[in-house]
């Protein structure tokens, strides 16, 4: 049953940790009392919330509209009121709060009217635009909004891979899914390939996962859908898009493009399965299966509704053990520490796990770079560690990009294997994001600069055309007066008083033209809304008194 | 503020790595034991004493923790590789001078570990060559040879006191220095390799702990300590070039086995040149770096006014690496190929 | 004796020649190290320098005429990359000019009388509106200078600090175990 694999670069081999949580059925979580929903739970733009406290909502009704190109809806996990559209803490390596609808469940789970979709009488190229409103995204953990990836860009797309490696330790939520709900992701995947155009379906699974496979090998054969289940050596980072790109086709994406530049497009199991259930059943993407897992006292896979508190996640699995020293979101190569289990599910968050010393010790202390290469010889993207962590560490950020930084894509094996026990990744996030700062502010300098050197611009021609028409004025009227001039001296004042008074009203219309020609929808919006609230102001002023 | 990743590598540290490097150089040690007499454990000891002492004052001076520093084994790698890159029994001073170079100039004056241009026990020995030529060509002769085998008593005292033997007694030259003055007075190679200190392939005694080396190097490959490109690049390199030199006029200079074995070869090959901080850490760039260090130690040796070149090429070669690695740095996934 | 004098005049006449060719046919129209300057500064307009906006002050600079550390909203990093450009030391922020944190303006809704001052003063257009009417400032194009806070008769107009958000918040640089030690000893 398997396909052909390919060699990739660089990769290790640790802990899986897979055994704790993938021998128990997924569990459907019950109801809670509130959720609370991320308007930011994808990359790109935040959605625009759709609802104010008081509200109600029903199950599956948008309450945050994309906003832009790249962004995804969100929709309310259930029924209920909505209390509050405020910042709550989330679910970020941050720490910061972002704004979220906050809703009180009614217990009646009443859901809003889902209509499923006739993609096979949709011709390809269409059926993406139809999901700009499911709120689907990548649930692999970049969180890209998966309507844009089913468009068809300019290069055709050949081949679809799905995404079912799952290499980091500890995660078991796509190996049970795919064990028990293979048909519906391979019905997905079959919409998607629909959708694209794509002739052929790979599906990559790791080898430690082999009745994932044997459930996936199964259900192709029952949907009598030609798709390829390759097994794939068990070795982290192998569930990297490119990663699994390159081991099941051999094709390296080019740097800082994307793998439909070589006509594949790749996605997640649990996207796939998302998808189907969106185009199926016409649900939003409502929940997810998230594992949790490590210092915790049951640990299993839960299938949870978006906005669900984690910390009722946790209480589902058991609660923590004792002596537990903190969660990690997503896996223990590339997760996050979470500060604030009140946080709620998003669609990015796979994977919980609970801390404790033993599991995970402390970080020992750093010592200097040997530039012994051990990193160099696991590193995925065949970089040089150690010559970026100089570059960062001394924040010479030219150099770093120079030695191609940005194609790193902070796996984590570089920092996993250093002897010296240096955070690497730490200082490449670090430069990464200075880097990204400074060109942002880079860009606004430029534009600032530019509209500045406009409007001197335009001064000058604004002063020139005024000084043109106050002399052709002034000598119109010179030539008249000179023919009937009794009075020569109040003839001048005249002028000069005529002028003045032009001038004034040429000031006028300057600035009344300014600045409102051009707006995008967007200024013009805040513009309506902000007069809106002026004309509300005095009324609220009044009732008040 | 520590991100991910969360789990890091069991048994992986500096420590451990210099210990499983000092742990590839035992089998090498115990051979020259064998046949050289105890005298490398007096030599041996003495540069571990000094290598800490210095260590700890240079770490003082620039005001540095003593911890972790002092314990991270590297000063006492180097202080190894000192001790069996130059002659046992010589004077106390004489190490203490070495290891003075190798570690408070090479290494604390660039910036301490992970810091130095060069490698630190090559700059002592170069020191030691350069300033005390003497001492650094009375070499213990292998036990067969010599007419007294000084007993580790005996070591001490040779070494801190003085004693009252003629060096004569139980010194020999190498086969390298043998073989130099052969064709330095017009005689041919045969001439050298009849001297009763050549043995089968080089010198004798010194020909069986090379190939200690060797397996000490491929324990260091097996375990993914150092990678096969520096030591293979630097052997093939010293092969090749004392091949064609040999091609050339067979009379005057000796063939490739008799360089690979002879002298520092093995040593550098997988001890020396490997030393990650100094050398070359590409692939294409180790290649070059190693292949040009075989290179320079034929050439010095055949050449040179120095018996070996071991330690001068690779100190050479070690100011040219931060050149050659930019040059050769590898191609990064998703780069076309031949795109800098 | 002579044809060495010789010789070395001829040389000197030759390279002098060259030189002076080369002046002439690789003369660089513009100021390109004010264009180099100009660059590096943060394009506010907002003449806390003392000059009337980024442009004249990146001439003066070239000219040798201005210090490097006058520009506040450029900060500790601007006078670095000044310092770097220019060959000199960097040097701390003089008397009265002193960074702030980033900000932008922000206009009281309910009071503006839709005088289009501010509009006149914003040296970045950023802020739209016509007469009698609500003014607003886009936030994206602010560069935080200040110059619409005096012409406003009203004083409708406030600063607001540029809180970190997700959207914008940036890895710290890594505090890693050794460094604590070193501080500590």
């Amino acid at each position: 049953m398997s396909g052909k694999v390919y060699p990739i670069p660089g990769g290790l081999h640790p802990p899986e940790h897979k055994t704790e949580s993938n021998a128990k059925a997924i569990i459907v979580a019950p109801l809670s009392a509130h959720y609370v929903v991320p308007l930011r739970q994808h990359i790109g733009q935040p959605a625009r919330a759709l609802v104010k406290a008081g509200d109600s909502v029903l199950k599956g009704q948008m309450i945050g509209a994309p906003e832009g190109r790249i962004s995804a809806a969100v929709h309310a996990p259930t029924s209920g009121r909505v209390v509050a559209v405020e910042a709550r803490p989330v679910a970020h390596p941050s720490g910061l709060p972002d704004q979220c609808v906050v809703i009180e469940a009614d217990g009646k789970d009443t859901a809003a009217d889902m209509q499923p979709i006739a993609w096979r009488d949709l011709p390809p190229g269409e059926l993406h635009q139809r999901l700009v409103n499911m709120g689907l995204a990548g649930q692999g953990g970049a969180v890209f909004p998966s309507h844009v990836k089913l468009a068809t860009g300019g290069t055709p797309i050949e081949t679809l891979i799905l995404n079912g490696a799952e290499c980091e330790p500890w995660i078991t939520c796509d190996d049970r899914l795919m064990r028990e709900r293979a048909t519906e992701i391979m019905q997905g995947a079959e919409i998607m390939r629909h959708a694209l155009g794509a002739k052929r379906i790979l599906v990559g699974i790791e080898d430690n996962k082999p009745e994932a496979a044997q459930a996936m090998q199964s259900a192709c054969e029952q949907l009598k859908l030609a798709a390829e289940v390759t097994a794939v050596p068990t070795r982290y980072p192998s569930g990297g898009a490119k990663q699994l790109t390159q081991l099941l086709t051999g094709l390296e994406t080019p740097s800082g493009k994307i793998s439909t530049d070589i006509g594949i497009q790749v996605f997640n199991v649990a996207t796939a399965y998302a998808l189907q259930r969106a185009v199926e059943l016409g649900e939003p993407m409502l929940t997810r299966v998230v594992t949790i897992t490590g210092h915790v006292a049951g640990p299993c896979n839960i299938e949870a509704r978006l906005g669900t508190p984690i910390d009722e996640l946790i209480r589902l699995a058991g609660g923590d053990l004792a002596e537990t020293s903190g969660h990690v979101i997503g896996g223990p190569m590339m997760g996050f520490d979470l500060d604030d289990t009140a946080s709620p599910l998003v669609k990015s968050v796979n994977c919980i796990i609970a801390k404790n010393q033993e599991l995970f010790p402390p970080h020992p202390p750093a010592m200097p770079c040997i530039r012994c290469g051990q990193c160099a010889l696991v590193c995925p993207a065949v970089l040089q560690p150690f010559e970026l962590y100089w570059h960062a560490k001394s924040k010479n950020f030219a150099k770093a990009r120079a030695y191609k930084l940005f194609d790193c894509i902070e796996c984590g094996c570089c920092s996993h294997v250093c002897p010296s026990h240096i955070p690497l990744v730490d200082f490449y996030r670090f430069a990464k994001s200075e880097i990204a700062a400074d060109d942002r502010a880079k860009l606004a300098a430029e534009g600032a600069r530019q509209r500045h050197e406009f409007q001197l611009l335009r001064q000058e021609r604004e002063k020139k055309e005024k000084a043109e028409r106050l002399g052709k004025k002034a000598s119109e009227r010179l030539d008249t007066g000179a023919v009937a001039a009794d009075d020569p001296e109040a003839e001048r004042k005249k002028a000069i008083l005529e002028a003045a008074i032009e001038r004034a009203r040429q000031a006028k219309e300057a600035v009344h033209a300014k600045n409102t020609e051009s707006l995008t929808p967007d200024q013009q919006h805040q513009i309506d809304e902000i007069e809106a609230r002026r004309q509300a102001a005095p009324q609220d002023s009044e009732q008040q008194a | 503020m520590i991100g991910s990743p969360f789990i890091l590598k069991e048994h992986t540290s500096v420590r451990f790595t210099m210990i499983k490097v000092m742990a590839a150089l035992v089998p090498g040690t115990l051979a020259y034991a064998w046949y050289f007499g105890p005298g490398i454990w007096i030599s041996l000891v003495w540069c571990s004493l000094l290598g800490i002492g210095f260590e700890a004052v240079a770490l003082v001076i620039r005001g540095r923790p003593l911890q972790p520093a002092l314990t991270d084994g590297s000063v006492l790698l180097t202080a190894w590789l000192l001790a069996l890159s130059i002659p046992t029994l010589a004077p106390w001073w004489l190490y203490m001078t070495g290891m003075f170079f190798a570690v408070v100039v090479a290494k604390h004056l660039y910036g301490g570990l992970g810091q130095n241009l060069f490698n630190p026990a090559m700059v002592g020995y170069a020191a030691l060559i350069i300033s005390f030529p003497v001492f650094m060509t009375q070499w213990a002769a292998p036990t067969t040879l010599a007419n007294i085998v000084p007993n580790l008593s005996d070591a001490f005292d040779l070494v801190f006191v003085g004693g009252s033997i003629t060096p004569d007694a139980y010194t020999s030259a190498t086969v390298l220095d043998s073989l130099k003055t052969a064709t330095r007075g017009g005689h041919t190679v045969l001439d050298a390799f009849a001297q009763p200190i050549h043995g089968l392939i080089a010198g004798k005694g010194m020909e069986l702990v090379a190939i200690m080396y060797l397996f000490g190097g491929l324990f260091m490959i097996s375990n993914r300590l150092i990678t096969w490109h520096i030591p293979v690049a630097f052997l093939a390199a010293i092969a090749l070039t004392a091949g064609v030199l040999q091609g050339l006029d067979p009379a005057h200079h000796a063939g490739p086995l008799f360089h690979m074995m002879a002298g520092g070869s093995m040593l550098g090959a997988f001890f020396i040149a490997t030393d990650p901080v100094t050398a070359c850490t590409t692939p294409r760039g180790k290649l070059i770096f190693a292949g040009l260090a075989g290179f320079l130690t034929v050439i010095i040796r055949t050449f040179g006014g120095y018996p070996d070149g071991v330690a001068f090429s690779i100190l050479i070669l070690n100011t040219a690496a931060p050149f050659i690695d930019a040059f050769s740095q590898p191609r990064v996934f998703g780069h076309a190929k031949g795109v800098k | 004796m002579i044809s060495a004098i010789i010789v070395m005049a001829v040389i000197g006449l030759v390279l002098g020649s060259v030189l002076g060719w080369a002046e002439l046919f690789y003369r660089v129209a513009g100021d390109p190290l004010a264009d180099k300057i100009n660059d590096i500064l943060p394009q506010t307009q907002c003449g806390q320098c003392g000059f009337p906006g980024c442009r004249p002050y990146a001439e003066a600079m070239a000219k040798g005429e201005a210090d490097i550390n006058r520009c506040p909203p450029g900060g500790e990093p601007g006078i670095q990359r000044l310092a770097d450009l220019l060959g000199v030391e960097a040097k701390p922020f003089g008397e009265g000019v002193a960074p702030k944190p980033k900000s932008v303006a922000l206009i009281d809704e309910n009071t503006c009388i839709g005088c289009t001052l501010c509009i006149q003063a914003c040296p970045v257009d950023a802020i739209v509106g016509a007469s009698k009417q609500l003014h607003v400032i886009v936030a994206d194009l602010c560069t935080g200078c200040e110059l619409c806070l005096a012409p406003c008769p009203v004083d409708c107009i406030h600063m607001e600090v540029v809180h970190e958000t997700v959207n914008n918040w940036k890895w710290r640089y890594p505090l890693i175990p050794i460094h604590q030690q070193r501080e500590a000893a």
